[in-house]
């Protein structure tokens, strides 16, 4: 019984998702040009770059380990960017007032989903479409199709510059001495409260039950409906706060922002290995995954790879990811 | 006994067969060998590791050490279909098929007819329908295979495995789906197949089959090979010594407790046809049970009695309709929590799709129902949950390697042991148990008997169905009888009989 054991954690996903990240991290350190790779700064860069997709890929962890996809984390991403952008530079409202309105605001959208899920059984691919569409569409209203950014318009049509809130460079901001900028906080923030849902609390284990077998988890009396509402309801929360970093990172709402992040997110969540199947996977399995993701980007950009070249190798990298993970079942 | 030439000669040989998942080993040096025209009937308690033989020999293992020989020449499976190619056929132990395909298409699945695909399509069609009227299944055939119950998706695997003529057959404990008709039915089927000269492993829990059908029993027990015999040379309490390895109270030992008062009583219940058909399935049903009393609830394949305890427990929301009183206060079934919460449990009868998160580990199946007990103010509590799962493991002889097992690699006995410990962890005033020795081999059983007798002697009320006969007639204090959806009769236990019980359920 105990060699059991032992050879249990060859097999544990989390070894085969690590091994992933350590030959990317071996590729890193063969093409180190201008040893790029020995300076702290690269990897807090990495760490900056990635952050926003891995807050998105932490509500994308929940919403698929239920069973689910959620293909509107991107509009609502930029829906939230652009609000935040719109009450903050444009109407001069508190700025905590604001952050909450944007945190309402995405976690609505993210209800939404679920309880068309939910309630009336559609497929959650087709609702959360209809909601990436919808996003987008109400972004864009919002915005009137303009960049919000800190060029306003007047009355007469002319425009005039106002200074970016201070919350904006707050965010954007490094810190503990200039080795880790805040939005990396923001996202390691977002990972933890992840972990304490999924493995820390009830209704954790209501989502994994829901994503292994839903018929068994109702007879079994799990709260099915409010538990998937939940999960698309954080994962419209972690979109909202995406969008506000995203915000202050580009000094602008954008509402053309954040086209195919939910490809990028999901990518991010399948390398570290949890199931699209739903009912298996973690949320440290999705970190492991956001930083190959990241380091990957990195190298190619580091070694001046063209973006041609860039998308075509990321995607060799997640088949190969895959298939790493599906070896010896 | 068989004097024909082509009859009692060797068709397979396995040897020295040894077989470990991750360290873990399952199986050390175990053997089986098969004679044409036979029944082999392979026994050992839950987890003995007769599956896992069995899915050696049908090449879904391929990694193992040890000899196979069919028809005297050496083989080695790398695939199913190597092993099909080789003449064997199996119907596994938990069903191969897929519920959104018609009846027709799973039948040949994996060897399509694909000269024209229209044309090959009503060819299909016919031959699938042809080969069910044989074995005596007369069911639409292009209807979706989940459309129908359990018991008929049963026969549609064995009308597979029979579609390819092979000479070996394996059947992993067919019949624990089936209802008595239908078991004879394949009992037909089987005996046409001996005659044919075919050899036919044959896997249950049942004592009764065994005796019906083998002419020789291997045993193994903890996967190892204990030995094999005619079957008129191994008498039932032998054959337990075998499998168990020591001796077992063969009773049942059902002990009533004095009469209680009226726990759940239920009038003209009613339950529309889940896929929409205009007849209920079960139909203005009255009948009520005491606490500390044990209800039987007799039915063929389609009598309702399974949808009447899922209509109770709230599994069909609105579609389940009647007036129900939980000790004399009225109760509408309205979700299966809501059943929970009111002290109505249900422990399904197909462990696979209604019963197990089988993705998920022993410790949280077996807590799932239960969960808020173990999460105050919504923070789990591990540790109480493994001691929980490690009480039942002991109580109920669960066979796993450790508790953070997946229950999907948990052989099927024990998964439906995983499934008991769940429901018990909800602490029901009233259980409703559908098939609850489902796979359980006869010392577990005997233990499940036991802890309804233990049950009932706290004041629960148990309603129970089970396809086994004696088990209903010895463990019911009061037994109704359902045919199409409404009860046709009722009997003390000291009244009823087999062929009593038969007649009312045939109609
Ligand atoms: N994929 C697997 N991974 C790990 N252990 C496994 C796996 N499959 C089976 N086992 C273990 O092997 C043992 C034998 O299982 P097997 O299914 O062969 O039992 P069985 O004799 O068919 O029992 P039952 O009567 O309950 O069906 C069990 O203890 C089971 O936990
Ligand atoms: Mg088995």
């Amino acid at each position: 019984m105990k060699n059991g054991l032992k050879h249990s954690w060859i097999a544990s996903p989390v070894t085969r998702a690590l091994g992933a990240l350590i030959i990317i991290f071996v590729i890193g350190l063969i093409f180190n040009a201008d040893s790029a790779f020995f300076k702290w700064g690269t990897h807090r860069d990495m760490l900056r770059a990635v952050s926003v997709y891995g807050m998105l890929a932490c509500g994308m962890t929940m919403v698929i380990i239920a069973g689910g996809i959620d293909l509107s984390v991107g509009s609502i991403l930029a829906l939230t960017a652009v609000c935040f952008s719109l009450f903050t530079i444009h109407r001069g409202i508190n700025v905590f007032i604001a952050i909450v309105l944007c945190l309402c605001i995405g976690t609505l959208c993210g209800v939404c989903s679920g309880a068309f899920i939910a309630r009336f059984r559609i497929q959650p691919f087709i609702a959360t479409l209809a909601m990436m569409v919808f996003a987008r569409g109400v972004a864009k209203w919002v915005s009137g199709g303009q960049k919000i950014s800190t060029a306003v318009q007047q009355a007469d049509g002319s425009y005039k510059y106002v200074d970016v809130p201070e919350i904006f460079n707050i965010i954007n901001s490094k810190i503990l001495a200039n080795n880790i900028t805040v939005v990396t906080i923001i996202f390691l923030f977002c990972l933890l409260i992840s972990w304490l849902l999924l493995v820390k609390l009830r209704y954790g284990r209501y989502i994994y039950a829901i994503g292994g077998n839903e018929e068994a988890s109702r007879l079994s009396g799990v709260p099915v409906s409010r538990a998937k509402v939940l999960a698309y309801g954080l994962s419209g929360l972690f979109c909202a706060v995406a969008g506000i970093c995203q915000a202050a990172q580009e000094l602008q709402g954008d509402p053309e922002a954040g086209v195919a992040y939910e490809l990028s997110a999901i990518a991010m969540v399948v390398i570290g290995g949890t199931s699209l199947q739903g009912g298996r996977g973690s949320i440290w399995l999705t970190l492991i995954g956001v930083l190959t993701i990241g380091y990957l980007e990195k190298i190619l950009s580091i070694n001046a790879v063209g973006e041609d070249k860039r998308l075509m190798l990321t995607g060799a990298i997640i088949i190969a990811a895959v298939l790493l993970q599906r070896t010896k079942k | 006994m068989l004097q024909d030439d082509k009859k009692n000669i060797q068709l397979l040989s396995m040897t020295g067969i040894c077989k470990s998942f991750s360290g873990v080993q399952v199986l050390s040096d175990a053997q089986l060998e098969l004679r044409s025209g036979e029944v082999h009937i392979l026994a050992g308690e839950n987890g003995a590791g007769k599956s896992t033989l069995i899915k050696i020999l049908a090449g879904v293992h391929t990694e193992y050490t040890g000899t196979i020989h069919v028809d005297s020449k050496k083989v080695n499976f790398n695939s199913i279909h190597d092993a099909a190619a080789a003449g064997i056929s199996v119907i596994h132990q938990e069903l191969s098929l897929v519920p959104a395909m018609s009846v027709a298409e799973n039948i040949f699945l994996g060897r399509e007819k694909s000269r024209f695909a229209w044309l090959a399509k009503a060819e299909m069609i016919k031959k699938a329908s042809n080969m069910l009227k044989e074995i005596g299944l007369d069911i639409d055939v292009t209807r979706e295979l989940g459309d129908y119950p359990l018991s008929t998706q049963q026969m549609v695997e064995i009308c597979k495995a029979l579609a390819i003529n092979c000479r070996i057959i394996v059947m992993d404990e067919p019949t624990s789906a089936l209802t008595d008709v239908e078991v004879e039915k394949l009992f037909t089927i089987i005996a046409k197949l001996k005659q044919n000269g075919c050899g036919i492993i044959y896997i249950t829990h049942k004592m009764e089959e065994i005796y019906r059908i083998a002419d020789r029993i291997s045993v193994l027990r903890d996967g190892k090979y204990i030995g094999t015999a005619p079957a008129s040379e191994l008498n039932q309490a032998k054959l337990i010594q075998w499998m168990v390895g020591r001796e077992l109270n063969q009773q049942f030992p059902r002990h009533k407790p004095k009469d209680g008062s009226v726990a759940l009583s239920v009038k003209d219940f009613t339950v529309a046809d889940p896929s929409g058909k205009p007849f209920p399935v079960v139909s203005k049903v009255s009948f009520s049970v005491k606490t500390g009393e044990i209800l039987g609830v007799a039915g063929l394949q389609g009598s309702g009695n399974s949808e009447l305890l899922n209509g109770i427990f709230g599994t069909y929301g609105t579609k389940a309709k009647g007036k129900i009183e939980l000790e004399g206060k009225s109760y509408n079934p309205a979700t299966p929590s809501h059943a929970i919460a009111n002290g109505i449990s249900l422990l399904t009868n197909d462990r696979k799709t209604t019963g197990l998160v089988l993705g998920m580990n022993i410790v949280h199946n077996t807590t799932l129902a239960a969960l808020k007990k173990f999460s105050p103010g919504h923070w789990l509590k591990p540790a109480k949950e493994s001691q929980t799962a490690e009480h039942h493991k002991k109580a109920l002889n669960l066979k796993a390697a450790s508790l953070s097992m997946q229950v999907d690699s948990l052989s099927g006995g024990n998964q439906q042991k995983v499934a008991i410990a769940k429901w018990i962890e909800t602490e029901p005033k009233i259980f409703f148990l559908d098939e609850p020795t489902r796979g359980v081999d006869v010392g577990a059983k005997h233990e499940i008997y036991e802890l309804m007798n233990k049950w009932t002697s706290q004041g629960i009320a148990i309603v129970l169905i089970t396809s086994e006969m004696p088990e209903l007639l010895a463990m019911s204090d009061r037994i109704i009888v359902m045919h199409r959806g409404k009860i046709t009769a009722e009997y003390a236990s000291a009244d009823a009989t087999q062929e009593k019980i038969l007649q009312a359920a045939m109609g």
